[in-house]
């Protein structure tokens, strides 16, 4: 199957792809990683008059790391995180959630932020970077601004980007005490969408109490969500196991799946009560063997 | 390791493939790869509709636009008496609609363009009005009275296609009411696709000078296919000329005859240009032949100690559209009524109601002989059933009630004659490798503990090899194959066949049978198939039946050649032919061991040196017709550990222990047994084709119809005992569906076994893992 | 639009629509028919081929992006008429049956053992879990992949020696 036919443009400069976005608004679609565009294209679901290429964007390449973050070019791949075993020291979600994203040759193309703009609600990237309160910075004609990526994602395959907007980068906070993390994934199949997406980080301060604690959730609503109530039920308090059946029936309750192939609404809500728990347990221990940063 | 394609006697040794040497380069020529000079590309326009009727087709904008050649419709079609193509399983087809369209992505309109884009565009551009009818997508509405009849072509006002019964069944009713026990289970064999790689196509290119069609096509089957279109289109036979090329997978996809061949061949008439149509993935799982789609009702009987008394079987096959299966013409419902199975059972009864449906058409043998994976996926499920009932160890059961090694050959109450086995030492086998008492003790102990751990058996007879002409034809053609052997003044071999591989391996397979009856190496010997200008007949590979048949055809091809190269052998050592004898490599003279002549000195013999009076040239062909079918058979064992938190299931072992005769080449046998489990595998647990009430296809693509990665698939374990066929000429029975037939119920086995202290009995495939955990969550089973 | 890429050593020019996929652009215009195309939804990866360095599914990248790069498909990977040790692994193992994803199988495995040159089969099986196989089970590919391992550092110990 092939597209429909297209203008195609590959600018070489963050200007110049702003400024083709701005000029063609609503005809064009970025091309990062194509690894769900494309698809579509072939399909005839998409069929942009224009393809803007901003894989020749230098500015939007690698990354780098501030005294409290570390911000990932745009073009970020999901398998330079897989593979990059450094993450792990200061940012343990983030090769956890790479590798379990499609198969390994959609990973070698997808980018981080490409996942993040495409707003689909399955999709690992989001569940995980709301865990870890990142945000996204975007430039468009009125120059860059930071948006979260809970405020990114508005709905199902909708961001809260202008049309002439591109992400440039995405911000992950550092932990400020010691921390672990897990990432759970329930797929039918290597490749196939989340059925229940879970990725979760913990701090804890210098009494083992819970200081800062993220979990987010995929496949279990219209965008992917953040377990607030969950997460507040755990602050202060040790990780034990009651505390964490308490959060695991929390965060259930925080899901909002809709019933379908995958299973039906009741299925995906308990997977994710079953998931909070093994998570927060697998850090529990990782915190208890010292696998975590700072220890 | 395996061996070079230069080991002598090669018969039953891993010889390394001889085709792989073009497939590892990336040199294998499959359809796609093939351009021809002012090639044109076809695409289908194709209904958003389950069921509707066709209101209006207009074409223009699709003419108007520059590079499209051409745009066909039904209309166009009928004009030439082309609308409807038969189908092997004797109904007819669409070729593009007229009048309305019957399932969602049926072939509407052909758009025929410079570039595969252009005709994907100009295809965008038909536009058609339709009017939505109701849809009948469940095949038990579909036979009730009050059901819309979807065919206004037929002369029966009804959605039944054909009844079929076979057995006793007064006698079985009679035996169900006396028995001591008696299980009943609903069985449902889901809609599943075949799905090879590479997806079906063709290239036809009709040169008018010569009236003169060349058909390159993705076909199992060249020789039948070249039939069929001889007399639906009207051309002469011999002024077609199918070649059928490297083949990326079939599994039954690609027997049949499909409309986007019928519109590439009649725009390269129209045209008098080479027109190639390949179909998208989307098409292939939604248009070109599901297999499968069997519900099934089961009643089992069994005396006190657990001995069957009687089966009685019914079942509602949805066909789709059309019935576009490729049984044979006699069996509408295939081999089906081998699904007394493994057993001794007394008496049985089986009835199969072929229902049409507004769904895509089909019912093809995917991996099987024809409705053998439904019929035994069936009994060994109900097998399972009866286990549980009697609080039997399900091994014991099967033990109790096998087939007898010395009742062969077995007359089955439905009619076969089985030809050998020994069931009993197959399963002890399998057993034996699993270590069977240590499993059910782990089990016990981890049931102790809450975990749910099962053990899931299969012991499986199929029915390979269609078929004796006596009873097996496809549209009369006689099920035969043949091959014919050409033996070159150096020693040098070419083969033909009327079978086609598409991965089996047969350019090394047949030459090994084929050298080992010459004396020769697999090198020595070239296999070609799939061109009916050079091959002789024959009805292809499907069903297993490659080296039931032309197997079988090979060895006698090659013992003919040998029966003429002793005659001349006898000249050479210059004694009478009766003291000669074939040591396995060469031609001895009786009692002077020393006094030898190889086949290639006889090969030149033949075009040299010949005895006075002898025809010259060494070559020989046969078409073989079996005196029976064959009965491969196995016994599975599956080992599958379920997590109570998610449903999901992993697969720790599975030992598959298969009886498939003489064996031609360990290695390949084994592939064929890793893919076939494989392919069970996903059908046990991912695969299905389901459709929403309006009849839309829920699973179009390989993002909804799951194929197993290498990450999911389960590390196979193999073992074989060895019961040759009595009637085979080598006494090989057929392996590459066996496993495919044989292992779902294995899985499904596992998965009951693992939830029978729950009470549970059945659970329909494929178990995704809500489905398990549905059935924990009813009764409170929880993590 | 005009393309001009190395392929497999080579550098090749086209004149292609915007719109033309990389599989494409190596099928149709270099005659490059190793690379298959099994399916629309970037699910099997027959088509995978190496551009700078990483296995990629060709089907879902455009012939425009890989403009100035370096692609290797199955065609580049015997050297001097000497089977790379994958394909020879293939062979010996009978790690393939009909042929069709074997292209896209021998190059992401390729791109494994130069990222990992002693994976396990875990490793493997991870790795070519974007490419889908419907004859073979995989079993025998896991083997392929094993002793082309095993050869190449025999192959890199013995050059260590000679040096």
């Amino acid at each position: 199957m092939f597209p429909n036919a297209f203008d195609y443009a590959a600018p070489t400069s963050l200007d110049e792809a702003v400024d083709l976005l701005s000029r063609y608004g609503d005809d064009a679609k970025v091309l990062a990683g194509g690894q769900s565009l494309l698809p579509m294209m072939k399909l005839r679901l998409a069929a942009p008059a224009w393809v803007i290429d901003i894989n020749r964007v230098p500015e939007l390449d690698g990354r780098r790391e501030s005294d409290d973050a570390l911000i990932l070019g745009a073009l970020t791949r999901h398998s330079a995180i897989e593979w990059d075993r450094d993450l792990d020291a200061d940012y343990p979600l983030l090769r956890e959630t790479a590798a379990l994203i499609a198969d390994p040759l959609v990973r070698n193309r997808g980018t981080v932020a490409g996942s993040l703009a495409h707003a689909d609600p399955a999709a690992d990237w989001a569940a995980c970077l709301m865990a870890l309160g990142a945000s996204v910075t975007a430039r468009g004609p009125q120059g860059d601004r930071l948006i979260p990526v809970e405020d990114l994602l508005v709905d199902t395959l909708t961001t809260s980007l202008e049309l002439d907007e591109i992400i440039t980068g995405v911000t992950v906070p550092r932990p400020a005490g010691r921390a672990a993390a897990k990432s759970l994934k329930l797929e039918r199949k290597v490749g196939d969408f989340a059925v229940v997406g879970v990725s979760l980080q913990v701090e804890v301060g210098s009494g083992g109490a819970v200081s800062r604690v993220g979990i987010g959730l995929a496949a279990v609503g219209p965008t992917a969500l953040r377990a607030r109530e969950a997460e507040a039920v755990l602050m202060g308090r040790p990780l034990g196991p009651e505390v964490i059946r308490e959060a695991a029936a929390l965060a259930a309750a925080a899901a909002d799946p809709a019933s379908d192939r995958r299973g039906s609404a009741a299925y995906k809500r308990d997977v994710v009560r079953v998931f909070v728990e093994r998570g927060l347990t697998a850090v529990q221990h990782r915190l208890a063997d010292g696998q975590a940063l700072g220890a | 390791m395996a061996l070079e394609i230069t080991e002598s006697r090669p018969l039953g040794k891993p010889i390394k493939r001889k085709e792989d040497a073009r497939f590892v380069r990336g040199q294998g020529r499959y359809l796609d790869d093939i351009k021809l000079p002012d090639m044109l590309y076809l695409a289908l326009v194709r209904s958003p509709y389950a069921h509707a009727r066709i209101t209006r087709i207009d074409t223009s904008r699709a003419q108007a636009l520059p590079g499209v050649r051409l745009v066909l419709t039904g209309e166009d079609l009928a004009k030439m008496n082309l609308a409807w193509m038969p189908t092997l399983a004797g109904d007819q087809q669409m070729v593009l609609a007229t009048g309305k369209v019957l399932f969602q992505y049926q072939e509407v309109a052909a758009v025929v363009a410079d570039s595969r884009a252009l005709a994907e565009d100009g295809a965008q551009l038909v536009e058609v009005e339709y009017d939505p009818l109701p849809a009948v997508v469940d095949p038990f509405w579909a036979l009730s009275p009050q059901a819309p009849v979807l065919r206004e072509d037929r002369e029966e006002a009804s959605n039944r296609i054909f009844h079929w019964e076979v057995g006793d069944l007064d006698g079985t009713e009679r035996a169900l009411r006396d028995a001591a026990t008696v299980v009943t289970e609903r069985i449902r064999m889901p809609r599943v696709h075949p799905a090879p790689l590479e997806p079906c196509g063709c290239i036809a290119d009709y040169n008018a000078a010569r009236g003169h069609l060349t058909w390159y096509v993705t076909s199992q089957a060249p020789h039948a296919h070249r039939t069929v279109l001889a007399m639906v289109a009207g051309l002469p036979e011999h002024k077609i000329h199918v070649i059928s090329p490297d083949i990326g997978g079939g599994f039954g996809n690609k027997v049949p005859v499909f409309p986007g061949y019928v519109a590439a061949i009649v725009a390269s008439i129209s045209l008098n240009r080479p027109v190639k149509w390949i179909e998208a993935r989307t098409e292939n799982l939604t248009s070109t032949n599901f297999a499968r789609d069997y519900h099934m009702e089961v009643a089992l009987g069994a005396d006190r100690d657990g001995r069957v008394t009687a089966l009685r079987v019914s079942t509602v096959a949805d066909h789709g559209a059309f019935d576009a299966a490729a049984d044979p013409t006699k069996f509408p419902a295939g081999l089906f009524s081998i699904v007394t199975g493994s057993y001794d059972f007394p008496v049985a009864y089986a009835a199969v109601d072929g229902v049409y449906t507004n769904k895509a058409p089909g019912g093809v043998a995917y991996r099987c002989s024809f409705r053998v994976t439904e019929a035994s996926f069936l009994i060994e499920r109900a097998m399972n059933t009866l286990a549980l009932r009697l609080n039997m160890d399900p091994a014991e059961l099967r033990q109790r009630n096998f087939i007898a090694p010395e009742r062969f050959p077995y007359q089955s109450p439905l009619g076969w004659t089985y030809d050998s086995g020994h069931y009993a030492a197959t399963l002890q086998k399998a057993l034996d490798i699993v270590d069977y008492p240590a499993l059910r003790r782990e089990q016990a102990e981890r049931r102790a503990r809450g975990e749910l751990m099962g053990i899931g058996l299969s012991t499986f007879t199929e029915i390979v090899g269609a078929g004796p002409s006596s009873t097996f034809d496809i549209l009369g053609i006689k099920m035969f194959d043949s091959c014919e052997i050409r033996v070159h003044p150096t020693g040098k071999v070419i083969a033909r066949l009327g079978t086609r591989h598409q991965g089996q391996g047969h350019e090394t397979t047949f030459a090994q049978v084929i050298a080992e009856e010459l004396g020769l190496t697999t090198d020595d010997v070239l296999i070609e198939e799939g061109d009916t200008d050079t091959a002789p007949y024959g009805l292809g590979t499907y069903a297993s039946r490659s080296t039931p048949l032309a197997g079988g055809a090979a060895a006698l091809a090659a013992r003919r050649v040998r029966d003429k190269a002793k005659k001349i052998a006898a000249h050479l050592l210059e004694v009478d032919e009766a003291e000669v004898e074939w040591d396995g490599q060469n031609f001895v003279a009786m009692g002077a061991p020393d006094r030898s002549v190889t086949m290639p000195a006889v090969a030149l013999a033949a075009y040299t040196n010949l005895p006075h009076g002898m025809e010259p040239g060494l070559e020989a062909t046969y078409y073989y017709d079996p005196p029976n079918l064959t009965f491969p058979n196995g016994a599975y064992v599956a080992v599958v550990d379920i997590d109570k938190g998610t449903g999901a299931v992993t697969v720790r072992r599975f030992v598959a222990v298969d009886d498939c005769g003489t064996v031609i080449n360990p290695m390949v046998v084994d592939g064929q047994i890793h893919g076939g489990l494989t392919e069970g595998f996903a059908i046990a647990f991912m695969q299905e084709i389901p459709f929403d009430e309006d009849g839309n296809c829920l699973a179009p693509n390989f993002m909804d119809y799951l194929v197993p990665t290498a990450v999911e698939t389960p590390h196979w374990e193999t073992g074989r005992t060895v019961t040759p066929s009595p009637h085979h000429p080598i006494g090989a029975k057929g392996v590459g569906e066996s496993p495919n037939v044989g292992s779902p119920a294995a899985f499904a086995n596992a998965v009951i076994d693992a939830l029978s202290p729950l009470g549970v009995t059945n659970i329909d495939i494929p178990l995704f893992p809500w489905k398990v955990w549905e059935v924990l969550r009813e009764h409170g089973v929880a993590e | 639009m005009h393309i001009e890429v190395t392929v497999n050593g080579r550098l090749r020019s086209a004149d292609v629509e915007a719109r033309t996929l990389l599989a494409y652009l190596l099928r149709d215009e270099f005659n490059l028919t190793g690379t298959h195309v099994g399916c629309d939804t970037t699910s099997c990866g027959a088509c995978t081929v190496i551009w700078d360095g990483l296995p990629v599914k060709s089907c879902t990248v455009l012939a425009g992006q890989v403009d100035g790069g370096a692609i290797t498909t199955v065609e580049g990977l015997e050297q001097d008429a000497q089977l790379h040790p994958l394909q020879q692994g293939f062979w010996d193992n009978h790690g393939l049956q009909c042929g069709f994803c074997t292209p896209g199988m021998l190059m992401t495995t390729y791109a494994l053992l130069q990222r990992r040159p002693h994976p396990t089969e875990t490793e493997i099986r991870q790795a070519i879990s974007g490419n889908l196989c419907r004859c073979t089970g995989y079993q025998n590919i896991v083997a392929a992949v094993q002793q082309a391992a095993a050869r190449l550092s025999a192959q890199d110990a013995m050059e260590e020696v000679q040096a």
